[in-house]
């Protein structure tokens, strides 16, 4: 400060804050305005009058399966409507969530894009109007007709982006994806246990394949997700589909009640009884089905995404069903939803035409077409079944869920941060540093932060 | 000593077409540096999700940073790589170039490749190949399950999913990328101390130690700043690392600053917040480097 640099770097200094006081008098992000409602009347249906129009389409359907669906799809579309040429922009799933949240809010967004489910994607986009209801072309196409309620609640949200399964539709998915129990026949033969049909009889296999020295669950939960799905599988089984709803959706219900605490301490039983594996929190989630598949793991509690890597490595030797249900014969609940949504962005100058498309790809012979480049299609497909043993038994898994009205939400839904402060304690749940009443309470410190918000 | 202020100019004395000749780069600098570093503070001070219109937050984005358990751990972390990534590869380096400026190696260039090679490896790939190395079948666990079999006890373990040796098994990559930088620093600087000191000292009867502490400590003292400052920042900003090995986990126990700011812009929409963290961990590296330049500035003034 003794020399006239300091006075300088002051003066500097008391620049940058004017400069920043003077800017602080308008707040970031203003000038948002939401989209004008459109009535069906309005609506056309007739793409083939639109004129010559290029529709930008931003998805993340990169990987193989999925990767070919969506290219034969817009293939199909540009040649029943020649006047429409679509412009796919593909990304992988994390390129496109930060890169999506950017381009809404830049004044030349793409017009259909994959917004993910949850608060922290499309509940943000729709409060912040970058989406546009499809409610008008619902009533126009019919779309909560051809869905179940179940899969259309999961796309939709109020205009507050504050309650998921409620308010206006915003999306629909092509896709379908469940949580189950991948078995490895070998295993199961070599320890002289049948697929189990009840829940019961699933901890069972998993102390037997214990104790013949096999390892029962393989399990990856380096990057915490692994473990708050495998905790949601539990709960199902212990607390009900309706509690599980109501829990995630915010309608009431508590992450210390009861079962949902057992659901806590029998993962932390699993882990000490060494049911799951003693590195569990170092392995990394897309290793387990190596592991897996290399016979360390006689079960595997995964979604149906890991399904073509595992018909790869296995063939007919690994299996799949839902997770048992306590009671033989009783319809199976298990977590899941549907493929990341296409939705219509509010800027876009084709509005007509992205809902003619997303019609078009959501259409029965859509789901025929998913059918045959590999995929879970999320409605019956028509005339298609799956040739590969392990897609016959997840679309008859599928099937018995969607009949049975068994799917529950993602837990991670429940708040846009449950990620991180319900993963993190149950990463210390399996690794014994914490009780299942401490992790539930800080799910519930983070689900009361959120709802009081 | 500052030159007389009057109307006349000194010669040589700058003049003001200098603005005009550094002004492309002034303006360069002042987009993609300055704005954004206004912007930054700006947007601190809201509550904002990136998306819609930011609510006026005050100080209070500020408030959380400095009160919120799992944010004071994240930049409690950082100072914890500070040791790994700059104070032990520092002292490793001293202790090589002790050993390489009293005796003479043969194949000096070769192990000065050898340990300046991390620098030169892209920290993601240096974080893949560190994953593999520390999975809990990786070589780091077969070494260990090879001592034991020879009766040691078990060491093996999954490193980066221990909660209480995630954060070291980071920080030993850190110190393992930053020792070659700090000793081929030290190796320049060791080259420009004259050999009649070291003569001298051994004359005087100065043993290893001794000759260390008079000789070559402080022909070092500028090396050791520069070093200091390049390996704090690394240690400060690291985030391609954790990104890559851990995410953070398991639970907190590796989160750091710079995590967090992608973390809370991208994935959980708190982007005011995020800002905070942000220039928070900036006014951290300014404060530390600041203090490690007037350390290694202060000593000398003193020898």
């Amino acid at each position: 400060m003794q020399t006239p640099v300091g006075r300088r770097t002051l003066l500097g200094t008391a620049v940058l804050g004017a400069a920043a006081l003077a800017a602080a008098a308008c707040a970031p992000g203003g000038g948002g305005d939401r989209p004008a409602a459109r009535t069906p009347a309005s609506v056309s249906t007739d793409v083939a009058k639109a004129g010559n129009v290029t529709l930008t389409v931003w998805d993340q359907e990169v990987q193989g399966g999925q990767r070919r669906q969506i290219e034969k799809l817009n293939a199909a579309f540009q040649t029943k409507y020649p006047n429409v040429r679509i412009n796919r922009v593909a990304r992988s799933f994390t390129d496109l969530q930060k890169t999506l949240r950017l381009a809404l809010s830049g004044g030349n967004p793409p017009d259909v894009v994959q917004a993910n489910q949850g608060y922290a994607a499309m509940g943000q986009f729709v409060k912040a109007g970058m989406l546009l209801s499809l409610k008008p072309y619902d009533q126009v196409y019919g779309w909560t007709k051809r869905y179940p309620k179940g899969l259309t609640d999961l796309n939709s949200v109020t205009p507050d982006g504050r309650s998921i399964g409620s308010g206006d539709l915003y999306g629909l998915s092509l896709n379908g994806e469940i949580v189950g129990v991948y078995y490895n026949k070998d295993k199961l033969a070599e320890i002289g246990v049948q697929p189990p049909k009840t829940w019961d009889e699933f901890e069972q296999a998993l102390a037997t394949a214990k104790s013949r020295g096999e390892q029962p669950l393989a399990f990856g939960n380096l990057e915490k997700l692994p473990g708050i799905q495998l905790y949601g599988v539990v709960q199902d089984q212990l607390t009900g589909k309706d509690k599980v709803r109501d829990l995630v959706f915010g309608r009431g219900g508590a992450w210390t009640d009861g079962p949902n605490v057992q659901a806590a301490q029998k993962l932390a039983d699993w882990a000490r009884q060494g049911y799951l594996n003693k590195d569990a929190n170092a392995v990394k989630w897309d290793d387990t089905p190596v592991d897996f598949a290399r016979g360390r793991g006689v079960f595997m509690i995964g979604g149906t995404w890991w399904a073509a890597d595992l018909h790869d490595r296995m063939k007919d030797r690994v299996g799949f069903m839902a997770p048992p249900p306590r009671q033989a014969g009783a319809p199976p609940t298990t977590m899941g939803g549907e493929s990341l949504p296409f939705s219509i962005t509010a800027k876009s100058r084709h509005p007509d035409v992205a809902a003619a498309y997303i019609n078009f790809i959501t259409s029965p012979e859509a789901m025929d077409v998913s059918v045959e480049t590999g995929n879970l299609p999320v409605l019956k497909p028509p005339t298609r079944q799956p040739a590969e043993p392990v897609m016959k038994d997840i679309a008859a898994a599928w099937d018995a869920l969607s009949r049975g009205d068994g799917i529950t939400p993602y837990l991670d839904y429940a708040t846009p941060t449950f990620g991180d402060a319900f993963g993190g304690p149950l990463q210390e749940l399996v690794a014994g540093r914490t009780t299942a009443d401490r992790a539930m309470q800080a799910a519930q410190k983070d689900y009361t932060t959120f709802l009081k918000k | 000593m500052t030159p007389p202020r009057g109307k006349g100019r000194p010669p040589g004395a700058p003049r003001n077409i200098g603005w005009l000749y550094v002004l492309p780069a002034l303006l360069v600098y002042a987009a993609f540096l300055v704005w954004p570093v206004i912007r930054g503070v700006w947007f601190s001070l809201y509550e904002w999700d990136g998306l819609g219109t930011g609510t006026w937050a005050g100080l209070s984005n500020y408030a959380r940073v400095a009160t919120d358990a799992s944010l004071r751990g994240a930049f409690g972390h950082a100072l914890v790589l500070v040791v790994f990534y700059a104070v032990i590869p520092c002292l490793l380096a001293f202790v090589l170039v002790a050993a390489v400026s009293r005796t003479r190696v043969r194949g000096l260039a070769f192990f000065r490749t050898v340990l300046f090679l991390p620098q030169v490896i892209a920290m993601v790939a240096v974080a893949v190949a560190w994953q593999w190395m520390y999975s809990p079948d990786g070589p780091v666990n077969g070494f260990l399950r090879l001592l034991h079999t020879l009766g040691l006890p078990d060491w093996s373990r999954g490193w980066l999913g221990d909660f209480d040796l995630a954060l070291p098994a980071v920080g030993l990559v850190g110190t393992w990328v930053e020792v070659g930088l700090a000793m081929v620093l030290f190796l320049a600087g060791v080259q420009k101390i004259p050999r009649e000191l070291y003569e001298a000292a051994r004359i005087d009867g100065a043993g290893p130690v001794a000759e260390f502490r008079a000789v070559t400590l402080p022909g070092l003292r500028r090396e050791l700043g520069v070093a200091l400052t390049l390996t704090s920042v690394a240690a400060l900003r690291n985030f391609d690392l954790v990104y890559v090995t851990t995410k953070g986990g398991p639970g907190e126990a590796t989160k750091v600053p710079a995590y967090e700011v992608y973390h809370r812009t991208f994935e959980t929409g708190e982007v005011g917040l995020a800002c905070a963290i942000g220039v928070t961990l900036a006014a951290l590296v300014f404060a530390l480097t600041a203090g490690i330049s007037r350390l290694a500035e202060g000593r000398r003034g003193a020898a």
